[in-house]
C-alpha cells in the first residue's frame, strides 16, 4: 500500500511539473491526462472507486479532449509559443516555491497521526454516495443542472461567430500592437 | 491487504495537495499561453479535489466526496466557457497570448 501510494504521488508531482515547463502545449495536455491517471490511482486507494471512475470519465474522457481539440484547432505548436523574459521565469519560480514553503510550515505541526478508527470503506460505494447526495444535497445537485444550462448557452453565445452587421474586429491585433509601439 | 488510511498519516496527503496546488500556482505565472494557464488552474482544482477526498476517507465521512462532485462539475461548466472565450480571443486577435489582453491597465 505504502508503495503504491509513493509512486503515485511521484507520478502526480513529476507529470504535473512537466505539464508546467512543456514547451508543446500538445505535450502539456498529454502530461495533464497522466496526472489525472495518477490521481484517479489515489481515490481507488482511498476508497472512493465512484470518484475515480467520475474522474476518468469527466476530466480523462471530456475536459482533456475539448483542450486537445481547441489546441489542434487552434493549431499551436512549440514554434508559437509565447515566452516570458528570464527573470520573470525566476520571479515566478521563487514565488511558488515560498508558497509551498509556507503551506509546508503551516501543516508541519498538524495532525500526523494514521487513522485508527474508521476507516468505513463502504463510504465511496455509489449506493452510500447517492444517498448522501439525494438527501442532504438535493438543492446544491438541482442547482448544478441550472449551472449547466447557463455554461450551455454561454459557450454557444460565445463561439458563435460575430453577426454581419456586428462590429468587424479582424485587424484588432493590429490595432493592440499599434497601441503598445504608441505607449 | 491494510487499508491506505492505516499505513499513510493525513499529512502525507495534505504535503501532496500542498505540492501540486504550488505547481499549479507556478503553471498560471510562468507561461503565457491562455490554454496552459486554463491547465494550471484544472491542476489547483485536481488537489483541492485530493485533499477533500482524503479527509472524507480519515473521517469516514461521504459528505467530503459528494463535494469533489460537485467541484467536478463546476470544471467542467467552467472549461466549456472558458474555451469557448479563449476561441472568441483567438479568432480576434490570431494569438493566444495574455499580454495581449492589457486593455484593462490604468
Amino acid at each position: 500500500m505504502k508503495e503504491f501510494f509513493y509512486f503515485l504521488s511521484f507520478l502526480a508531482v513529476l507529470t504535473s511539473l512537466m505539464v508546467v515547463v512543456a514547451k508543446n502545449p500538445v505535450h502539456s495536455v498529454l502530461y495533464l491526462i497522466m496526472t489525472f491517471f495518477a490521481i484517479a490511482g489515489h481515490y481507488i486507494l482511498l476508497n472512493a472507486q465512484f470518484l475515480a471512475v467520475v474522474h476518468i470519465i469527466v476530466y480523462a474522457g471530456a475536459i482533456m479532449v475539448l483542450f486537445l481539440f481547441v489546441i489542434m484547432f487552434l493549431n499551436l505548436n512549440a514554434e508559437t509559443e509565447p515566452q516570458k523574459p528570464l527573470i520573470l521565469k525566476v520571479a515566478a519560480g521563487v514565488a511558488a516555491g515560498l508558497l509551498f514553503l509556507t503551506l509546508v510550515a503551516a501543516f508541519k505541526g498538524a495532525e500526523n497521526q494514521v487513522a485508527v478508527t474508521g476507516g468505513d470503506s463502504q463510504i465511496g460505494l455509489i449506493k452510500n454516495l447517492g444517498k448522501v447526495l439525494f438527501n442532504d444535497f438535493l438543492l446544491p445537485f438541482e442547482i448544478t443542472s441550472l449551472l449547466f444550462l447557463s455554461a450551455m448557452i454561454g459557450a454557444v453565445m460565445l463561439a458563435k461567430k460575430d453577426t454581419p452587421e456586428g462590429p468587424k474586429s479582424k485587424d484588432l491585433k493590429k490595432e493592440m500592437l499599434l497601441e503598445k509601439e504608441i505607449i | 491487504m491494510d487499508s491506505i488510511i492505516r499505513v499513510i498519516p493525513l499529512n502525507y496527503y495534505i504535503f501532496l495537495s500542498a505540492a501540486i496546488f504550488c505547481i499549479g500556482v507556478l503553471g498560471v505565472l510562468l507561461r503565457r499561453n491562455a490554454i496552459i494557464i486554463f491547465m494550471s488552474v484544472e491542476l489547483m482544482l485536481n488537489s483541492v479535489n485530493l485533499l477533500l477526498s482524503a479527509f472524507s476517507a480519515y473521517r469516514s465521512d461521504p459528505s467530503g466526496q459528494v463535494f469533489v462532485f460537485f467541484i467536478m462539475a463546476v470544471a467542467a461548466a467552467e472549461v466549456a466557457v472558458g474555451l469557448a472565450i479563449i476561441v472568441m480571443i483567438y479568432r480576434n486577435t490570431n494569438s493566444v497570448d495574455v499580454n495581449l489582453l492589457d486593455k484593462l491597465r490604468g
